[in-house]
This record gives structure tokens, C-alpha cells and sequence, in this order.
């Protein structure tokens, strides 16, 4: 069996493109990772440790340009049973496309390996239900959720060939990139520090951004919090915001409205901290500290440094 | 300009969840459903606004039965100029864009936008299927979109950031938070909307490349363990210990 991996090989190799590769090799038989832009060649062959079996990297696309990418892949899709995409921006727009190019069936949003039946777990009812989805076709394509499958080390590095085939002229013409220096990209994050209203202002969040780096955490907010402009929209998780499944998310202030649990209740253990009692995120929360996050939050802060300083 | 916007429905988000007949369909019992609001608030919206500014016809979407006509009354209320709905039962997101794509193309739009996905099955495949289908570029997750003539001035999302794009008409563009705002519809709209064109076009495609087998929910949450506020050393012990994640 022969399985086709894409990752996107601009910026750092991430740990989304482990989980794939995981993935990839979990589905049995030979995993060739297809990467496209600029990245070196020693950093991929990395991707042998968790079982790739050989890496193409395509110098001859550089963008996101998902009409590029999708022709590319098909090209190389022959012969190929299970093509794996993660479910982050490149995967959305790729994989679709892919599905009606080859009509293999797209199989969005898994969060684990196929059952025995041949079926895959996704996400539905944005986390309040999963389904089992089915592909009829000979070959299958699957976009996994970000954080669903631990990477798995298994090997040593693999051989990378650098190709140059290009696919027509781009019709995206990328004109600018905003993305904050250093930050971990939300939806990759390990753990995620979030917090909203209930912080009273702006000028509070040097407290959770304390936490968040005690913990080497992602900072997050709440709509409220990205509405008024006390922070960035790209931190805004929820429904209409980002979606994510973190190991563990801690939530300051934030009472949990149904929009907001959408968006976090992936997450494997839910810390909330709220001064309301009756704060319907409590009901979602593994664990619940009723009491005012300005005491709170330092307390958690210093026990969490004292509790690292003792490991 | 001619804009076409895909539009699905959804249940409304305070719906209880449930599944019928062996846990293979979604249970519609005492469902209320409602136009799925990234395609509302975000395309529809949009699509309006566009032709407010600078003119344009707007046509609404979707794959289904007579019963989803009260969702697309809806979306005619709010300003969409005319509707279609493809008489079919939605089978899978393959079918479903074929079927939006075929009509599409014999229609001249110069952009089709749609939601970056639905609440109900946040698959995210419908734009990309049918940009594939009409051989259009595609932007997916985009936060603000201008025209400027025949060009397309976008943002949208990328991992851990914000990618500002610029593409030709004609155009598939799905849209997420940013882009509108909701409105609701006024009365002199609900009326208008009783006499705009609702066209019903026969189904062209039969194939499906995925089916739901079965639907679970998750397993129920155990109850919250309180810690007390002035011992986070326990806090810290628990999610060490217990939990494992630290």
C-alpha cells in the first residue's frame, strides 16, 4: 500500500506535520511525504523518524496556492490508497479540491485512526457529536484535526529529492503576511491560557501571559475580549473563531457560552477559573476554581514555577 | 456583477444534539433550523454589501427539499435578489458541490461565495469542491474581501497569522468572522422576499463519495473537581498526577 502525505514546507516544520506522517504510517505500507516552498532538505529528512519513507520537495511552487499544490498531488497520486492532509488552512482548501479532481472521498476533520469497519471518527455538530465517515471510492483522502494523534518516533531520517515541476502561473498573488514573531500558532499549541471579560481590562493580561509562559502555553481570548479590541482577533477561539484541541486549556474569566465551548471542547482537561459559581463553563471543566482570577491566576502562576523548579 | 452565495441549513446552535435510528441520522425532533451563519452573516452579508457600493445581483443557493424554502426565505429577506434551490436531498459534500458547481458554470457569476464551513458538519469542503469544479482559484477562511474591478483584494487565514491576497474574478471565496455582521431582516424585506424568484432546478448528480455510518456523542463529562482558590499547589498536583498534561 502506498500512501501520499502534503505538508506545507514554509516557515518551521511543525508538529502537525509529525501527527500526518504518524498517521500516514499507522494506515500500513509506504509513506511519501509531498512538500512544497522552501524548506531545507536535512530538516525534512527528519520526517523518516515517524515512518516517511521518502520526501518530495516541489522548489517550483513557493506559495499557499491551493490550485498549484492540488494538480501537483494528483500528479503523484497514482497507484495511492490514503492521501493525508492536515486540517489547517492548507488542508481545507487542497483536499476539497483534491476529492473532486480525483473523486476519491474526503474524509474531513478525523480525530483518530480507521475502524475496524473502515470507517473514520470526525468532528461534528462543531465537538458536540462525532460521526463515523465512510469513503466509497478506491482511494481516500483524510485532513486530520490538528492534536488528535500523538507523534510517534519510530525510525531514523529518509532520502529527500528536490524536484522542480511547475504548475502553471499562480491566480493567488500573495501581497503581504501578518504573523506575530515567535507566538505558537494557537491551533498547534499544547496547552492554551485563555482568558475574557471577567479580566476588567487590557492592561490585565500580563498576568496570563505570565502563566502562558510558566507553562510554555499559547495565549487565547474569548469573542468579547477580540470584539472591544483588548486583543488580537487571530487569538479568538470559539465557533466563529479559532477551534482547538489543546492537552490542557485554562480559562480566566470567561463564562462559557455555547459558542465558546464550540470552539475548545476538543481540549483534553478544562481548567476554570471564574468568580461566578454558576458560570455554565464549569459544567465542561475538569477542574473549577471559584474565586477572583486577580488572586487566583499569581497563586497558580508561583505554585506552577515552584512545582517546575522541584521536577 | 454576479454574485452567487451557497447557503446551507443548520440547526440552531441551542439545539440538543441527538441521533435516531440506530444513531445513523440526526434526530430533527423539535430541531429549529436556521440559515448556517458563516454563510449568512459573513457571505450573504457581504454579497449585499457589495451591491450596495458598487452594484451587483445576488443569488442564493442551496441542495435540498421544499422544506429548507423557509431558510431561503430568510436569506431573501435580508436583501438577496433571487434564489434556487437544486430539488435533492444533500448526500455528501462531493454531491452537494457538483451540484452547486454545475449550475454555476453555465451562469456567468463572477463570484460564489460560501461559508468556511457549516456548524453541523465543519467539514470546509464546499468551496474548494466547487472552485475545483468550475476551475476557479479559491480562497479559503477569508476575513475581508474588496473588489477593485475585475480584482479581489482579500485576508485570510493562515496557521498562526493573517495572509493578504489578491486574485482575478471569477472567484470562489469562503468566508469566516470579519468579513460582515449579522443583520436581520425588516419587515419591508420579509415582504419583498414573499415575491422574489424562488427557482426549483432538478438534481444532476447522483454520486456520493462518502457516507455517516453512525454518529456518537461524546462521553458525559464527570462532574468539575473544585480546588480551593488559595491552594494551587493542589491545582498544580492534580493536573500533574491525575490529569498528566503537565
Amino acid at each position: 500500500m502506498k500512501n501520499l502525505v502534503y505538508i506545507n514546507g514554509n516557515g518551521h516544520l511543525s508538529k502537525a506535520a509529525f501527527e500526518v506522517v504518524t498517521y500516514a504510517k499507522k494506515l500500513g505500507g509506504n509513506v511519501t511525504v509531498l512538500a512544497t516552498g522552501k524548506m531545507d532538505s536535512s530538516l525534512l529528512s527528519s520526517l523518516g523518524a515517524y515512518g516517511a519513507t521518502e520526501v518530495l520537495i516541489n522548489r517550483g511552487i513557493t506559495g499557499n496556492d491551493d490550485q498549484q499544490i492540488a494538480a501537483w498531488i494528483a500528479s503523484k497520486a497514482s497507484e495511492v490508497s490514503n492521501i493525508v492532509f492536515s486540517h489547517d488552512f492548507q488542508g481545507k482548501a487542497i483536499a476539497p479540491r483534491l476529492s473532486v479532481r480525483l473523486k476519491a472521498g474526503l474524509i474531513a476533520g478525523a480525530v483518530s485512526l480507521p475502524e475496524t469497519d473502515g470507517s473514520v471518527k470526525v468532528n461534528v455538530f462543531s465537538g458536540k457529536a462525532f460521526g463515523f465517515v465512510k469513503a466509497h471510492s478506491a482511494q481516500r483522502i483524510i485532513s486530520l484535526l490538528p492534536n488528535s494523534i500523538a507523534p510517534e518516533e519510530i525510525g531514523n531520517s529518509c532520502p529527500v529529492s528536490e524536484i522542480t515541476e511547475e504548475m502553471g502561473a499562480t491566480t493567488v498573488r500573495v501581497i503581504s503576511v501578518k504573523k506575530p514573531e515567535g507566538a505558537i500558532p494557537l491551533p498547534e499549541a499544547e496547552m492554551v491560557v485563555s482568558a475574557g471579560r471577567g479580566l476588567k481590562g487590557p492592561e490585565h493580561w500580563g498576568m496570563i501571559e505570565s502563566l502562558a509562559n510558566s507553562l510554555g502555553a499559547a495565549t487565547a481570548c474569548s469573542r468579547p475580549v477580540a470584539d472591544i479590541g483588548w486583543r488580537p482577533h487571530h487569538e479568538h477561539v470559539g465557533q466563529t473563531g479559532v477551534a482547538i484541541r489543546p492537552n490542557l486549556y485554562i480559562a480566566v474569566g470567561i463564562s462559557g457560552a455555547i459558542q465558546h465551548l464550540a470552539g475548545v471542547n476538543g481540549s483534553k482537561v478544562i481548567v476554570v477559573v471564574n468568580t461566578d459559581a454558576e458560570a455554565p463553563f464549569f459544567k465542561a471543566a475538569d477542574y473549577g476554581v471559584v474565586g477572583d482570577a486577580f488572586e487566583v491566576i499569581p497563586k497558580l502562576t508561583e505554585a506552577i514555577h515552584k512545582f517546575k523548579a522541584a521536577q | 456583477m454576479k454574485i452567487l452565495v451557497c447557503i446551507s441549513k443548520a440547526p440552531d446552535t441551542t439545539s440538543k444534539i441527538a441521533f435516531t435510528n440506530n444513531n445513523s441520522a440526526f434526530d430533527e425532533n423539535g430541531v429549529q433550523y436556521i440559515v448556517n451563519p458563516y454563510d449568512e452573516w459573513y457571505a450573504l452579508v457581504r454579497a449585499l454589501e457589495i451591491k450596495e457600493t458598487s452594484g451587483a445581483d445576488v443569488t442564493i443557493i442551496t441542495v435540498g427539499t421544499s422544506a429548507d424554502e423557509a431558510i431561503m426565505r430568510k436569506a431573501l429577506a435580508i436583501g438577496a435578489d433571487e434564489a434556487v434551490r437544486i430539488d435533492a436531498e444533500p448526500t455528501d459534500a462531493f454531491m452537494v458541490a457538483s451540484e452547486i458547481s454545475n449550475y454555476a458554470k453555465t451562469q456567468g457569476f463572477d463570484l460564489v461565495l460560501t461559508g468556511k464551513e457549516t456548524i453541523n458538519f465543519n467539514g470546509a469542503q464546499i468551496g474548494g469542491m466547487i472552485a475545483e469544479g468550475l476551475n476557479s482559484p479559491y480562497v479559503s477562511i477569508a476575513s475581508k474581501l474588496d473588489v477593485h474591478g475585475t480584482m479581489l483584494t482579500l485576508e485570510r487565514e493562515i496557521t498562526g497569522g493573517v495572509e493578504v491576497v489578491e486574485v482575478a474574478l471569477p472567484a470562489v471565496v469562503s468566508c469566516a468572522k470579519g468579513m460582515a455582521e449579522q443583520r436581520i431582516p425588516n419587515m419591508r424585506g420579509i415582504m419583498a422576499a414573499r415575491t422574489k424568484p424562488l427557482q426549483v432546478l432538478p438534481s444532476t448528480v447522483t454520486e456520493a463519495l462518502t457516507s455517516y455510518v453512525t454518529f456518537a456523542s461524546p462521553p458525559a463529562k464527570s462532574s468539575v473537581k473544585l480546588i480551593d482558590p488559595n491552594n494551587m499547589d493542589e491545582l498544580v498536583s492534580l493536573l500533574h498526577n491525575e490529569a498528566k498534561v503537565i
